[in-house]
């Protein structure tokens, strides 16, 4: 009897502290990067959206690469190439064929998500640095085959026509429209990052991760799990590619296909916290950060790569769960709110 | 029968690691798998549970040929196993340990479900205090324990359980041989149990195989394989194996 009472007497704000318990782990990271989003109106500057577009920009990257990486503990070497090939999709549709923005956006993400659903079930056999081979491999060969797709515009690539910026108002305006899709796109990945991190299917991945022979015995059934993780991660790099390359106007073989750029998110993602909703955003405002910094600094300027490498050597031995992860480990009381 | 091995055999390149191995398994019994190291117990454990494919015979389980069915569908017909090496997934707690079995065995629980059943089957093997704990940070025994909540999470029909009592000390060993009797007793689950604790195995065993080097010594009673002389020759390669043999026998 007294148990209804109770829960009458229970002013509605426990149940409001009660959801946000719950929903720490996703509070948290959207807070965090509603901050960033909020920043470039908050200082009033053109010169910080830049700074904070490159920040989302690998933060959403990173939290991508995570679904397979951190959950799944499958190292994706070459993830930029569904950056690239999606943005090669979506640029050929928005130059060529006059798509806009969005459809185009959406073409790109289709395109990488099925790249990956059909590479997945050949390379996800193969387990640890063969793996990360092979994707490393993949990047190379299509990118090789793109410099020699003429519609693709082969070595020289594609350029848009400035007209085509009016159609969103001009190209200030496009500026700011492709920073705020940019601040949608990483909303979305984040909040997909955290229902796979507390779902079944993620519970799956997890223990793919850590035993993945022992994993399937007790009734996972891997090859799938990891071929939805791959299209999973695959699918919003696709689209931010398209995006991307909208906003610089011009899209060429080597800046798609950069490997530099996939070292630098699993630096983002390690430094974070591999397998968590917020390191990959810690990971990804810490390196930009000091990438930032190092950039001003003549010294470091060309030596960027060596400096990230040497950084993901640091993290590897010293801090292997990462930022969050160290977090998570030294204090208990965090485990419930950092997810 | 629940489970029905017809001439199973495995090659390994040149090493025949099982040679035509056939028994029937009846529902509710305790099936006692004996041998000397590197016999083919394990062997013969990845063969019917699909890690491995066999290169002869077949098992049927509940009535269906599933020879080289891929593990994890093994796993959802409703066989589960423990592993003689333990292998808990270390980064991960043991409730969600133990949930994994839940969420992916045949049953195929939502994840509140499988707390449900993750608490009771880690109350039931007494790891219920650590729930909360990584994996990783358990001791032998608790991740022999952990095994056993895991396969029995996925409310098996038949659970293989490889040397659970391997490495326990004697309190342990006796707490354990607990747990199996009431997994049979409570729970109905048909079991083949590898042992090399000959008294536990002898006294819970309803019938035993023996095999040796990869051939199938003897079948029966647990009395009656310990009088068998070919189980006796077998181990007299093996002195203090035979005695301990011989001892429990005479119990
Ligand atoms: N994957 C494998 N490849 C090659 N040989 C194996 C493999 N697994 C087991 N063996 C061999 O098969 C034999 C039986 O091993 P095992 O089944 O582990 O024995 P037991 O469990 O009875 O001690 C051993 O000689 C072992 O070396
Ligand atoms: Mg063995």
């Amino acid at each position: 009897m007294s148990i209804p009472t109770q829960t009458k007497a229970s002013p509605p704000s426990r149940t409001i502290t009660a959801v946000l318990k719950e929903y720490a782990g996703l509070l948290i990271p959207i807070g965090v990067v509603l901050f960033i989003i909020a920043w470039p109106t908050i200082t009033g500057k053109d010169i910080s959206r830049e700074a904070m577009f490159t920040v989302l920009l690998s933060i959403a990257l990173a939290s991508s690469l995570n679904i397979l990486l951190g959950y799944s503990g499958y190292v994706s070497f070459g993830h930029v190439v569904f950056f690239g090939l999606g943005g090669y999709v979506g640029f050929y549709l928005m130059s060529v064929h006059e798509w806009l923005l969005w459809p185009a956006m959406a073409a790109g993400g289709v395109s990488s998500g099925l790249l990956a659903f059909l590479l997945g079930k050949a390379i996800l056999r193969l387990r640890g640095g063969y793996f990360a081979l092979a994707t490393i491999g993949i990047n190379e060969a299509i990118r090789a085959a793109i410099n020699n797709f003429t519609p693709f515009g082969g070595p020289v690539g594609m350029t848009l026509n400035f007209q085509v910026y009016k159609n969103y108002g001009g190209a200030s305006e496009a500026l700011w429209l492709s920073f705020y899709t940019l601040a949608a796109m990483t909303l979305i990945v984040i909040t997909v990052s955290y229902f796979v991190r507390t779902s079944k299917f993620g519970l799956g991945l997890l223990a793919i991760r850590e035993d993945e022979d022992a994993a399937e015995i007790m009734g996972v059934i891997a090859p799938n799990a990891k071929t939805w993780a791959y299209v999973l991660s695959a699918i919003i790099p696709g689209v931010l590619g398209v995006l991307f390359f909208f906003k610089n106007g011009s899209i060429e073989p080597l800046p798609a296909f950069r490997l530099h750029f996939s070292i630098e998110m699993i630096v983002m993602v390690m430094l974070g916290g591999q397998g968590t909703v917020l390191g990959p955003i810690i990971g990804g405002l810490g390196y930009q950060s000091l990438r930032g910094f190092l950039l001003t600094s003549p010294i470091f300027k060309n030596i960027q790569l060596a400096v990230a490498g040497a950084l993901l050597l640091l993290i590897i031995l010293f801090i292997p769960s990462g930022i969050v992860g160290w977090l998570r480990k030294r204090v208990p009381a965090l485990r419930r709110v950092l997810r | 029968m629940i489970l029905q091995v017809e001439g199973l055999g495995k090659r390994f390149g040149g090493l025949q690691a099982l040679e035509d191995v056939t028994f029937d398994l009846p529902e509710g019994q305790i099936l006692g798998l004996i041998g000397p190291n590197g016999a083919g117990k394990t062997t013969l454990f990845n063969n019917i549970s699909g890690v491995y494919t066999p290169t002869a015979g077949r098992v049927i389980f509940r009535g269906e040929d599933i020879t080289g069915l891929k593990s994890y569908y093994v796993a959802r017909k409703g066989m589960a196993r423990t592993h003689q090496i333990v292998r808990p997934l270390k980064e991960l707690s043991v409730l969600e340990n133990v949930m994994v079995g839940a969420c992916f065995g045949q049953y195929d629980y939502k994840l509140g479900k499988a707390k449900e059943i993750a608490h009771e089957v880690l109350e039931f093997v007494g790891l219920e205090s650590r729930i909360d704990q990584l994996a990783g940070s358990l001791n032998v025994g608790q991740k022999k324990r952990l095994e056993m909540a895991r396969s029995l999470a996925s409310q098996p029909n038949l659970l293989l359980l490889d040397e659970v009592l391997a490495g326990l000390n004697p309190s342990e060993i006796s707490y354990m041989v607990e747990i199996v009797k009431r997994i049979r007793a409570e729970r109905g689950i048909t079991i083949i149990m590898i042992e090399h604790v000959m008294h536990a195995v002898m006294n819970v065993s309803d019938r035993m195989v023996v095999l040796d080097y990869g051939r199938q010594l003897a079948e029966g009673t647990p009395d009656e394989v310990s009088q068998n002389p070919k189980v006796i020759e077998a181990y007299l390669g093996d002195p203090k194996l035979a005695e301990k043999l011989m001892a429990s026998g005479g119990e």
